[in-house]
């Protein structure tokens, strides 16, 4: 059989394994609420979460469109399709498949005509570096869990504490991340300045948000207050970018 | 609040099953295809590739394997380490749909709710990435496009901007440290970038619990 980065059956074993990954999603989300409906909690409320977290994901989702796109033009369709549905992302799958070229003598970006050799070597360096985590929740998920229950039975308060506390581990740095260029000001160029304007816009957004629930009273505006500070940023980034880039 | 035994338990039974299922089926793709076209991999290349990416992302993948866990709650971390891009959309639609129903995430109920955002957040971005490789002829040239380009690029500022002003203002005393320490970090160290942001998150993670476990021995949380 001759070998096509692009050929329909690469595209029909990714199609299968994709349908896998789409058969977990369901399971849990299913498992999930019919647990919450057990447990008492409204199905509208319940809607309400699933509306928002639907609305959330599509703009990063289109960045991901856009990541498979980019990885197409070395590797063809099927595989950044795979790679970047499960566990992948642009910069990890670049860093991978470079790596994987560059030690078969190729350079990436410029490896149009990949053999089946050199295919699966590339697809087996992505897929087994990225695999730690599918294998590690198993083995830690349910000791980590356990021994939360028991430490929030031992002190409720700090239990809560250190939760908000993880959150704001992770959010504090991207904010760090967001100004990451900003010193580049000193040498005259104010592009570092545009992701620190563009969190600025989308934070504002989220405010007048929060301001809009407590004057009008309406519930709706906090479900899509984080989708819409999310699009409103990256709106004004086209302006921003046009401004100070 | 102990939870659900049965149902914790059944979480992380099923949460075991498909995850070992999902590591076998997609380490069966490289084989698969090899036994389809008769060949083998480049040894050579498969090693050197492997020893060149493997150890850095092998050591981060436990590092946020640890990390993630108990933010995400059992079900979203089953489902989240699967379908990947934890920390810019898994994570933060979990802490948004827990910050919309007011639930706390070490409760059930906050179980439940982690797990229906993720596992909603896994089935779209699952079908739009489908609809863009069905569609990639007529769409490539929209998305590719020069003017929206800004757009794609500051997804993160747009996105920790007002989930950050969201859990900042609640826990102003608590932020204030995490948030001073980074903003120095990614100013003056010049490594520190888009590339190595996934390394600081851990980081910020540890300091900030060892500052809050400080100030509220001293009684500055009450």
């Amino acid at each position: 059989m001759t070998f096509d980065i692009n050929s329909p059956i690469l595209f029909a074993l990714v199609a299968l394994i994709i349908a896998a990954v789409l058969a977990q999603s369901v399971f849990f989300l299913v498992k999930a609420w019919r647990r919450g409906v057990a447990i008492g909690m409204e199905k509208k409320k319940l809607r309400r979460i699933a509306a928002t977290a639907a609305v959330f994901t599509i703009a990063p989702a289109v960045a991901i469109v856009i990541s498979v796109i980019t990885l197409a033009k070395d590797l063809g369709l099927p595989l950044p399709w795979l790679r970047l549905s499960v566990v992948g992302s642009l910069s990890y799958e670049t860093i991978a498949a470079a790596n994987a070229e560059s030690a078969m003598g190729l350079t990436f970006g410029q490896a149009p005509d990949l053999t089946a050799t050199q295919y699966v070597t590339i697809a087996s360096v992505m897929t087994l570096s990225i695999m730690v985590g599918i294998w590690l929740v198993p083995v830690l998920c349910k000791k980590m869990q356990n021994q939360m229950v028991v430490r929030e039975q031992k002190d409720k308060k700090w239990a809560d504490i250190m939760s908000a506390a993880m959150f704001i581990g992770m959010i504090s740095a991207f904010v760090g991340y967001v100004f990451c260029d900003v010193s580049t000001v000193l040498q005259g160029s104010t592009a570092g300045l545009i992701p620190v304007c563009v969190m600025a816009v989308s934070a504002l957004v989220m405010l007048l948000s929060g301001l809009l629930v407590k004057v009008l009273k309406v519930q709706w505006i906090s479900d899509y207050a984080l989708p819409v500070s999310l699009l409103s940023g990256m709106a004004s980034a086209i302006p921003i970018t046009a401004w100070l880039g | 609040m102990k939870k659900n035994t049965t149902y914790m338990d059944s979480v992380h039974t099923w949460g075991r099953i498909w995850n070992l299922s999902m590591m076998l089926i997609l380490l069966a793709f490289p084989v698969v295809v090899c036994l389809l076209y008769g060949v083998l991999p480049d040894w050579k290349g498969l090693v050197l590739g492997l020893f060149a990416t493997a150890p850095m992302y092998w050591a981060v993948g436990v590092i946020e394997t640890i990390t993630y866990i108990p933010m995400l709650g059992a079900g979203g971390s089953y489902l989240s380490f699967v379908t990947g891009n934890i920390s810019s959309l898994k994570l933060p639609c979990a802490i948004n749909a827990l910050e919309q129903t007011g639930v706390k995430a070490s409760s059930e109920e906050g179980e439940v709710v982690s797990t229906v955002a993720i596992a909603v957040s896994s089935i779209v971005t699952t079908l739009i990435i489908l609809l863009g490789v069905i569609l990639i002829v007529p769409l490539s040239p929209l998305l590719s496009a020069p003017v929206l380009a800004p757009a794609f690029a500051q997804i993160l500022p747009a996105l920790f901007g007002g989930l950050g002003v969201v859990f900042v203002s609640r826990n102003w005393k608590i932020a204030i440290a995490p948030v001073t320490l980074m903003l120095i970090l990614f100013v003056c160290v010049p490594a520190l970038n888009a590339g190595t942001v996934g390394i600081m998150v851990p980081v910020g993670v540890v300091f900030t619990l060892l500052v809050s476990r400080l100030m509220y021995k001293k009684g500055w949380l009450n």
